[in-house]
């Protein structure tokens, strides 16, 4: 059951901008709701306004352009899946898309949604915060139930894994993200988006409280070969326990340069700088794509024993 | 005397016949009415503070903040300053309101102060050397699970006195459930002794030790010894629909229940005791149960909470429905078991010895042990067992209780003693019937057929050898037994003088399909359709019948509907008699009519019939057990076969099941479709246990991680694959009488689909669920991995 709020439905950019506060916790942005309403209910944000974006026409549409693909906000992950040009030209992303959640859930949830989601961890979703602790400040993942936890990336406080399945793709192909907030436009690769918090203060995304993502622009990737895999213990509706998202340029059977991108194994999608160099420049054959894969994981620090 | 006997063969219309459930219309357009469903008027909304912590004191309670905010009709404190809390979760306060986030406002602003002890919330194995004697007090479930001769169970309760009020009401419920008059007896002059700090007693507690035969020469003997490391994690019942009831005062000393309840005759009497009011006072009803499988026998102190802020209010009605985590993380736990387990056989695969260490939790107060070695009665034996008291919150019966957990430990073990002989498993079990009780000419017959229905020669091969790529396959089996004895059941059946024909019973469908078999026995025995039977259950207003557990309901219900609707039919007959001018007994009630039976052209149609009856209805009752009523229509004793076939990636560790095959004996089979629906819903929820579910504690915080639908994995659609159900009917099995069938198929799913990833993969993975973690450290710890 969750508190009462205010509800507002702006229907420009400008107007939801304002009504948004500066700092997180007073108000929260409504799209999809797919994963707000449960964190609402879980009592893990409690705001007091409501803005729903859902009547912003700007924040729709798919373009195709020079620069590439332009994704609205606002487009639900099922619109996106249906998509002929994206199917056509981003294979690795449709079908990362096709596999997230449920029908149901890919009918109302948005790409700007997906992105912006908050982590599964199960400490942070049972309200012990995202870097969680105990009532004494004792951290609770490392000596905890950490078996979803992260691998790679967790040296500091932050040991929860990136939530989106489509951003490993979406990274892959080099996307951009834009945001719109009372200081104009910016626009960020998405890799950059996302980062690791170090206080209980931060986000685990480049987004203030008052700026709300409008659209993702992918490059053209005509000379990629890309392709999105995911490890999940479930047939359907489950999260998974590993993705993989890798975009090659190549010459013939050479790589010219790779970009491999590990989801759910880190507070943000990893990019392998170990793997890439590996692969830029050699000749894919499964011996190649093995030392990929291990170099990967060389330096993984799985916070987990064995269990039996 | 009347003939009660079931009608054989040639003289059955609808009994044994796929027949589609009664209330599936009703369901399946939404029409069925779940207790979560009812909304009264003027109903007030409870809400329950619950500890967050997992062990601690309560040192006050201040609901002066929450009495003053404008909606909320009344405040209950559940557990009063100085109580000990057990369990994250438990009910401290109640608050109920006009609406649900008045009463969620009321309570966040109560303020609770509790000084926080200790907790402890696994439960790994015990270290060497640390288990004392067990001296604290035994709950119900406790005494249900231990496993020892009648007297010693009675001298453990009488030493350690009973963590429950042994009240009248609790004492009838345990004889209804058939516990040994010995064992109640000693219940019920027990000392009370609640569960305290004080009480308990040390966290690792032996329950049980016994030796048989003689092991030690037996080992020395043995010319093949097999270990290993088997178990099953605390899971939850997690019901679709949650705990909880509708409770109001339409008088000031009569109580009116809507109740998620198993046993909706048994609750009045339970209710009676804390409420301070007569149990004939209390009415409770329910249409419609989402779910219960063992977790919704008894009264819970939310329960009681919502009848208590209904008095406060005035009477008004009161709901308290539990939300999801509430649900998973307090009403509900089948206990874990796990244990270390020793089995030696001769070269030919004669089973002699076993020796089990084993261990689990069944939350605060223990828990028992589970039957060990399952079925196979080894001649040499040693076995110990040590309760992990911890602070998880209190184990329910679980679906067939014990059962399943000491199937996954047994046919784990032997099935790692049929990998050391070199032998495939199926022979090694074959081998070895001749221990295996009673049914075990039902399980040779069984294995059979379920090998066929497998092909299992076809498709088995040695362990660790039938792989393609990263991807290996595997097949496991189990056995198992169950009782399922109706137990008492009064049915009231009235024949109207228009040929309408209504049905009171006290009993509930959980959703297995007791509405269906009530009808059909009454349309077979009066030859008519069973659409014109009007059936109304699941109100204590009705007959009494027993509560829905220990698959006893099926047996009840058909005996007291079938002895009602023969005495019903006879009184019927009386009067046709006269009319057809022949004795009563020439006739018979076939395809809507009454006749002479060899002359089916002298009848009458039922309606006509029925309006011989004058202007009075006719109501008899039926009931059973009835000793002087032969014969006996109901049974006990049914085996089970079961197998699976898995998928294992070996890189990931991801199991799937490709194929199950049970097996299933239950005695005469009232309505075959709800019977094969029941096995294939076990084989579903099997698959979930054995791959899936999992209560997750946090031991720092002391609280249940995945409390909710999406960490709490269940298996989807998608997981599930080709279900084959075959039931064991004719000669043999048909004049048993009726048996129950709702849990024993629920027994091997996990120790089947365990063996199979055993199989498959070259080593038993230990515990369940076979998550893929679980799968690669099995992997990786294999010899020469």
């Amino acid at each position: 059951m969750m508190r009462a709020f205010d509800y507002v439905s702006p229907s420009t950019k400008v107007e939801a901008i304002h009504l948004l506060e500066t700092r997180w916790g007073k108000t929260e942005v409504l799209a999809g709701g797919t994963d707000l309403v449960a964190l609402m209910k879980d009592d893990v944000v409690a705001p007091m306004r409501l803005v729903n974006i859902k009547d912003i026409k700007e924040l729709k549409g798919i373009v195709s352009g020079r620069e590439g693909l332009g994704i609205g906000a606002l487009n639900t992950l099922d619109e996106l899946a249906d998509n002929e040009e994206l199917r056509r030209n981003y294979p690795a992303l449709a079908d990362a898309l096709v596999d997230v959640a449920s029908t149901q859930i890919r009918n109302v949830a948005t790409l700007g949604g997906n992105l912006c989601q908050r982590p599964r961890c199960w400490y942070f979703r049972k309200g012990f915060g995202l870097l969680p602790k105990d009532e004494a400040g004792k951290d609770l993942v490392s000596e905890g139930e950490n078996r979803y936890h992260a691998i790679l990336g967790n040296d500091g406080p932050a040991k929860f894994v990136s939530p989106s399945t489509i951003a490993s793709a979406l990274i892959a192909y080099g996307a951009k993200i834009r945001i719109e907030g009372s200081n104009g436009h910016r626009e960020v690769p998405l890799n950059e988006f996302y980062r690791i918090p170090k206080t209980d203060i931060e986000r685990e995304y480049d987004l203030r409280a008052n700026e709300i993502v409008t659209e993702i622009v992918i490059p053209s990737a005509q000379d990629v070969k890309a392709a999105h895999y995911e490890v999940r213990q479930k047939e359907a509706f489950d999260w998974p326990l590993a993705v993989a998202a890798v975009a090659l340029k190549m010459n013939g059977s050479r790589v010219l340069s790779a970009r491999i991108v590990m989801g759910h194994v880190a507070p943000v999608p990893w990019r392998s700088a170990e793997a890439e160099q590996l692969l830029a420049g050699s000749i894919i054959s499964e011996e190649t794509a093995r030392r990929a894969g291990e170099a990967g994981v060389k330096n993984a620090t799985p916070p987990f024993a064995q269990c039996l | 005397m009347p003939d009660y006997a079931w009608p054989d063969t040639e003289h059955r219309t609808l009994i044994g016949k796929r027949i589609p459930r009664v209330d599936s219309p009703a369901k399946v357009s939404g029409q069925a009415k779940y207790t979560y469903d009812v909304r009264r008027p003027g109903m007030l909304y409870g809400k329950v503070l619950r500890c967050p912590y997992a062990h601690a004191k309560i040192i006050s309670v201040d609901t002066s903040a929450a009495q003053k905010i404008p909606g909320v009709k009344a405040i209950h404190i559940v557990q009063q300053p100085g109580s000990t809390i057990f369990w994250a979760g438990d009910d401290v306060v109640a608050i109920a309101a006009v609406d649900e986030p008045t009463a969620e406002d009321a309570a966040r602003v109560v303020k609770i102060e509790y000084q926080k002890l200790p907790h402890f919330v696994s439960d790994a194995e015990p270290p060497p050397n640390v288990a004392e004697p067990a001296v604290g007090p035994l709950s119900q479930i406790d005494i249900w699970d231990l496993e020892l001769p009648e007297e010693q169970i009675a001298a453990e309760v009488r030493r350690r006195g009973v963590s429950f009020r042994a009240t009248q009401a609790v004492l009838a419920q345990l004889r209804r459930f058939r516990m040994p008059e010995v064992i109640v007896d000693a219940i019920a002059r027990a000392p009370y002794r609640p569960l305290t700090d004080e009480t308990s007693g040390s966290l690792y507690q032996r329950v049980a030790t016994e030796t048989k035969g003689d092991p030690d020469k037996a080992l020395v003997e043995a010319e093949v010894v097999s270990e290993g490391l088997y178990g099953c994690s605390v899971i939850t019942h997690c019901c679709l629909e949650s705990h909880g009831s509708i409770m109001e005062w339409p008088e000031r000393n009569q109580l009116f229940s809507y109740m998620s309840t198993q046993g909706v005759s048994a609750i009045g009497a339970q209710l009676a005791d804390p409420l301070n009011v007569p149990a004939a006072n209390i009415r409770v009803h329910q249409d419609h149960i989402g779910g219960g499988f063992g977790s919704k026998f008894a009264v819970d102190r939310w329960h009681v909470a919502a009848a208590h802020l209904s008095r406060k209010a005035g009477g008004q009605p009161v709901r308290i429905m539990l939300e999801r985590d509430a649900e998973l993380e307090v009403a509900g736990a089948r206990p874990s078991a796990y244990a270390r387990v020793r089995v030696a056989a001769k070269r030919d695969g004669t089973i002699t010895t076993w020796e089990s260490r084993s261990w689990g939790t069944g939350g605060p107060g223990g828990g028992g042990m589970v039957p060990l070695p399952y079925i196979f009665d080894v001649p040499n034996q040693r076995k110990e067992h040590i309760a992990v008291r911890n602070n998880i919150g209190p184990g329910r019966a679980w679906r067939a209780p014990s059962h399943p957990q000491a199937a996954v430990i047994t046919m784990g073990a032997l099935n790692d003693l049929a990998a050391k002989l070199d032998m495939d498993p199926l022979d090694l079990w074959m081998k070895n019937l001749d221990i295996a009780g009673q049914r075990k000419e039902t399980f040779r017959e069984e294995l059979g057929i379920a090998a066929e229905l497998m092909e299992w020669k076809q498709k088995w091969q040695p362990r660790g050898q039938n792989k393609f790529g990263s991807l290996a396959r595997g097949l496991g089996l189990s056995i198992h037994l169950w009782g399922g004895r109706g137990h008492a059941s009064d049915c009231d059946l009235t024949i109207h003088p228009d040929g309408s024909v209504d049905i009171k019973m006290g009993t509930q469908d959980l959703g297995t399909g007791t509405r269906t078999v009530i009808s059909v026995v009454a349309a077979e025995t009066l030859g008519i359709p069973i659409s014109a039977i009007n059936l109304q259950i699941g109100d204590s207003q009705f007959p009494s019948s027993g509560v829905s557990g220990g698959s006893s309901s099926v047996g009840a219900v058909s005996a007291s509907t079938r002895r009602a609707a023969i005495d019903a039919r006879d009184v019927l007959f009386s009067k046709v008699g006269l009319v057809l001018n022949v004795p009563p007994d020439q006739l018979e009630c076939v395809n809507g009519t009454v006749r002479v039976k060899n002359n089916p052209n002298n009848s009458l149609s039922w309606k006509q019939a029925c309006s011989k009856l004058g202007v009075m209805p006719i109501t008899v009752r039926g009931r059973n057990p009835n000793t002087v009523k032969p014969p006996d229509l109901t049974g006990s004793g049914v085996g089970g076969v079961q197998m699976a076939e898995v998928e294992v990636d070996i890189e990931t560790g991801v199991v799937k099941v490709k194929k199950m095959v049970a097996v299933q004996d239950c005695g005469l089979i009232i309505d075959l479709k709800t019977a094969e629906s029941q096995c294939l819903g076990a084989l579903i929820m099997g698959i979930s246990y054995a791959l899936f579910e999992e209560k997750i504690m946090d031991l720092t915080s002391g609280r249940m991680l995945n409390a909710n639908m999406q960490f709490y994995r269940l298996a989807g659609l998608a997981d599930i694959p080709e279900l084959v159900v075959h039931f064991m009917t004719g000669k043999g099995y048909d004049e048993r009488g009726v048996i129950g069938l709702g849990e024993p198929p629920v027994i091997s799913p996990g120790a089947a689909i365990s063996t199979a990833v055993a199989n498959a993969i070259g080593v038993s993975v230990p515990f369940l669920p076979l998550t893929p973690n679980r799968v690669l450290d099995a992997l990786a710890r294999k010899p020469g991995a």
